[in-house]
């Protein structure tokens, strides 16, 4: 009984907060939806009992790709009114659209057996075990038979980490930056002079 | 009890509801970013669901991979993000043609 009702409470706000990401006004509001969203359908899977991921996706989606979208909606000075503009115009169009994909799905869940999906068997290649806890499991595979697609995936983000600095990396003119190798090479024969200025004279630099 | 069917039933609606993002934002690529997580998310509810329904776990594989990936599309569309808005000032994308030949 608890889980259908914690079902419900996760599908709904899962739903209504995926609904006002896309229709809020103010970006950041939208950000703020979408970690709703997240934590929401971390929930469910909870429920599920897929209890690692659940938590990745708290600590990937809320803790990283969120605030990165934050800091972005917040650095950069936009005006937000002005591409609102095309909100109402696209309104029907993109109902329309997204009706007719969400008749296709309903239609295709309906083909797919009217009265509960069949959901065929699994090859037991990776079997859920009762004895095993879900985060002990997925290491256990991830380390095993996906170590390469593991590997692949730490490239991926080695990629895009090396993309984005690239991609906003700028260089600065007119700054002072330290020179660390014109520094190394310096000697104290070309760095210092040894003068013997007059009584009352001064030194000139 | 809760089916396969309702968790279908939740990820087809999130799915719909990041497509309609896209349509709606269609100036604030910020906006449509978001879209873009929430179809991804619709995906991997999927995923975990059979998963789940299944007794298989590779379901829930896919869900990392599917992460990672998002993850990293994130990071580099708001790299380029950053990039256009430095050179126009705007993010408006309805009229993006500098790559045109």
């Amino acid at each position: 009984m608890i889980t259908v009702l914690a079902f419900y409470l996760f599908a709904t706000l899962t739903i209504v907060a995926g609904a006002l990401t896309i229709t809020s006004r103010n970006p950041v509001h939208s950000v703020l939806w979408l970690i709703v969203a997240f934590f929401n359908a971390a929930g469910l899977m909870v429920l599920l009992g897929a209890e690692f991921i659940a938590m990745l996706l708290v600590i990937v989606y809320v803790g990283a790709v969120a605030v990165l979208f934050l800091f972005v909606v917040m650095m950069l000075d936009i005006d937000f009114a002005e591409l609102r503009a095309g909100f109402i115009k696209n309104f029907p169009l993109g109902l329309l659209l997204a009706g007719v994909l969400l008749a296709e799905i309903t239609l295709g869940l309906g083909a797919v057996g009217s009265g509960g999906i069949t959901l065929g068997t699994a090859d037991g290649t990776a079997p859920i075990v009762a004895s095993q806890s879900n985060t002990e499991a997925i290491g256990m595979l991830l380390y095993g038979k996906y170590l390469f697609l593991f590997e692949v995936a730490g490239v991926i983000l080695l990629v895009a980490m090396v993309g984005a600095i690239v991609l906003t990396h700028r260089k600065r003119t007119g700054v002072r930056s330290q020179n660390v190798a014109r520094q190394n090479a310096r000697r104290p024969d070309e760095a210092t002079v040894n003068m013997s200025p007059d009584v009352g004279k001064g030194v000139e630099l | 009890m809760i089916g396969i069917e309702h968790y279908v039933v939740v990820s087809s609606i999130l799915f719909v509801l990041g497509v309609l993002g896209i349509f709606l934002n269609r100036k604030n690529v910020i906006v449509i970013l978001m879209a873009i997580e929430l179809i991804l998310l619709a995906v991997n509810i999927n995923l975990v669901a059979f998963s789940a329904f299944l007794h298989d776990l590779t379901g829930q594989i896919f869900a990392m991979f599917v992460l990672t990936v998002a993850a990293g599309e994130a990071a580099i569309g708001l790299a380029i993000l950053v990039t256009y808005f430095r050179d126009r000032g705007t993010i408006a994308v309805d009229d993006v043609n500098r790559m045109k030949g």
